[in-house]
């Protein structure tokens, strides 16, 4: 079986109006996420990905599996998809119970299941409140839990930090984060592109339908070539850091830390840079604590080559 | 030959039907317990239980003298060659059977089993199934009260016409066109909830359809749950004035092949059905 989410040559079109287009991707397993601003088509492509709606064109396979043999299929996907609504009159055990049942699990060990999914997303206590009175926090829980108690292989994930407090959108990451540790596949299309920055591991990026770019962060960053590199220095005379690294013409802007420890250098070349900045620390004149890139993150990214036009939170 | 429907038989036998039979049953329960055990099926069971509460009224407050029997006989039949099979079963199915794929679509709930490891056609057939057997649970009680009330105010004579006379079989036909009555409409309720947004003016055109059937060419006469039936009332009714316009008048039909005729229809609907389920696209946006 094949460990890949394949996009071959993937369009869809919702009548004239243009879904995706001409989309090839190969996603190994790990965390990717899925950047572009609203409308762009990430949650057609990931409704594209579990056979919520058929490609106009092209081909998908997940591990090697099409969507239209669910039987198969859904045992190794779990998709928390962006729709806030539930089945009529459930207790959020009931809704996990009935969607394990649905796979044909024994009740005993549906209900294992359940409880441990409730545990893992921390709603344990509401499991018997009706879904009906839950907050949007707890629902967005509850789908996450539906989504990952069957334990699947890929987890594809819409916006699953939409109404979530900031200690449970870092749970949330956390549990994100373990679960790209074992291997699973992640797919996460989020606004939130600072917090889930931090767990991904690649990137795709759409706009209007187009993949723009896609694969490692770092890497995708070192491809925007137009954009020279934005790197932080933290040092304790970071205005003679500043004036030495311009004397050298590839360093283009330089804009000082607001609390005055530290400078951003933007440069052309990085590699000469860094030989420069090792260059300065042996010397000794000037006391070099931490050299981190400053926009090599999938925010900067995002930005350099879709823009700003309804961008992505921070 | 042979070896093409060996290795047919194969395939389908390594089918998992265990699964797929475990998933229909809890998908049964689920649909079951929200199609009765809500109150925005008030009016289905009003629909339901209208013509019993007529008849319990009739019971206590009108004699029932032996030579009225006959007479009761026929009325009954009327309210189910009438009432039931024109009226209450066909808006009953349409409550229930619209709401099984149309309903969660605009409660923006469908995804949830699109999302399972479960086939479309297991889902579709499942639903169809919990559909029959809420409006079986209903209709079917109360044909069955009906029948009992009619009889009861006759006493012993009512008692041998019902267990020595025909009555016995006049339930069972009529308990069978219900079980057809609710099949039929149900399917194309069901199909028509998957084809159009709002399926109520479709249901409204096959209302018409089934009025003006009668008077179209002998083929087209099958395309019709209601004339199916008309072959299997155990007691004929002839419709006057208003009421002819609600009669069926087809060509005598064994009452067999009425009833193999409509399954033969039923299958039909169901597999275009399950082929509408599998190409279906979830696109809450448009509903």
């Amino acid at each position: 079986m094949s460990d890949r989410i394949i996009f071959d040559n993937v369009s869809k079109f919702y009548g004239e109006v243009l879904g995706v287009n001409r989309i090839t991707l190969n996603i190994p397993p790990g965390v990717t996420t899925l950047v572009g601003p609203n409308g762009s088509g990430k949650t057609t492509l990931m409704n594209l990905m579990t056979g919520l709606v058929q490609p106009s064109s092209g081909t998908i396979s997940v591990l090697g599996l099409k969507p239209g043999d669910a039987d198969r299929f859904f045992r190794e996907v779990g998709y928390c998809t962006q729709f806030d609504s539930f089945p009529r009159g459930l207790t959020g055990f009931e809704f996990l119970m009935d969607s394990l049942i649905l796979h044909g699990m024994h009740p005993a060990e549906a209900f294992r299941l359940a409880q441990e999914a409730l545990q893992r997303v921390k709603l344990t206590e509401a499991a018997h409140r009706k879904i009906a009175g839950y907050s949007k926090g707890m629902r967005q829980k509850i789908r996450l839990a539906q989504a990952i108690a069957h334990h699947p292989r890929v987890l594809v994930l819409d916006e699953p930090l939409n109404g979530l407090d900031p200690m449970a959108r870092a749970e949330s990451l956390a549990l994100f984060e373990e679960l790209g540790r074992q291997g699973m596949h992640l797919v996460i299309s989020s606004h939130i592109l600072d917090e889930v920055d931090r767990i991904s591991d690649r990137v795709a990026l759409i706009t209007g339908g187009y993949l723009v770019a896609e694969g490692n962060i770092h890497q995708v960053r070192r491809e925007v070539r137009d954009k020279p590199m934005q790197v932080l220095i933290r040092c304790d005379k970071p205005e003679v850091l500043a004036a030495k690294m311009f004397e050298v013409n590839h360093c283009v802007e330089a804009r000082m830390h607001a609390d005055g420890q530290g400078v951003f250098l933007r440069t052309g070349d990085v590699d000469q840079f860094y030989k420069l900045v090792n260059e300065i620390a042996v010397e000794g004149l000037i006391r070099i604590e931490a050299v981190a890139p400053a926009d090599d993150d999938a925010y900067s990214i995002y930005q350099y080559l879709i823009g700003s036009e309804g961008g992505p939170a921070r | 030959m042979t070896g093409q429907a060996t290795t047919f038989l194969r395939t389908l036998m390594q089918q998992p039907w265990g699964l797929w039979w475990l998933q229909a049953r809890r998908l049964v329960r689920i649909e079951v317990r929200r199609n009765l055990l809500t109150r925005r099926a008030w009016w289905i069971y009003f629909l339901a239980f209208v013509p019993t509460m007529l008849i319990l009224i009739y019971l206590l407050k009108a004699r029932h003298p032996q030579y009225q029997m006959a007479e009761d006989t026929m009325v009954l039949a009327g309210i189910v060659q009438f009432y039931y099979v024109r009226l209450g079963i066909f808006f009953g199915c349409l409550g229930i059977f619209s709401r099984l794929i149309r309903g969660e679509m605009i409660e923006r709930s469908l995804h949830f089993y699109l999302l399972s490891p479960l086939r479309r056609e297991v889902l579709l057939l499942a639903k169809f199934a919990a559909g029959t057997i809420s409006a079986l649970a209903l209709f079917g009680t109360a044909m069955v009260a009906n029948f009992a009330l009619m009889y009861a105010g006759f006493g012993a004579a009512g008692q041998d016409y019902v267990f020595n006379g025909a009555g016995m079989g006049q339930l069972e036909a009529y308990l069978a066109i219900v079980i057809l009555a609710c099949l039929g409409y149900g399917s194309v309720f069901l199909l028509l909830s998957m084809m159009f947004r709002n399926p109520t003016p479709a249901a409204l055109l096959v209302f018409a359809w089934e009025a003006i059937n009668p008077v179209m060419p002998s083929l087209l006469q099958k395309i019709s749950v209601a004339s199916y039936l008309r072959h299997l009332m155990p007691v004929r009714v002839q419709g006057e004035d208003i009421f002819a316009l609600l009669t069926v008048t087809t060509e005598p039909v064994p009452g067999w092949v009425a009833a193999l005729g409509l399954l033969v229809l039923i299958a039909a609907v169901l597999t275009y059905s399950c082929y509408r389920m599998r190409t279906l696209e979830i696109r809450y946006t448009t509903e």
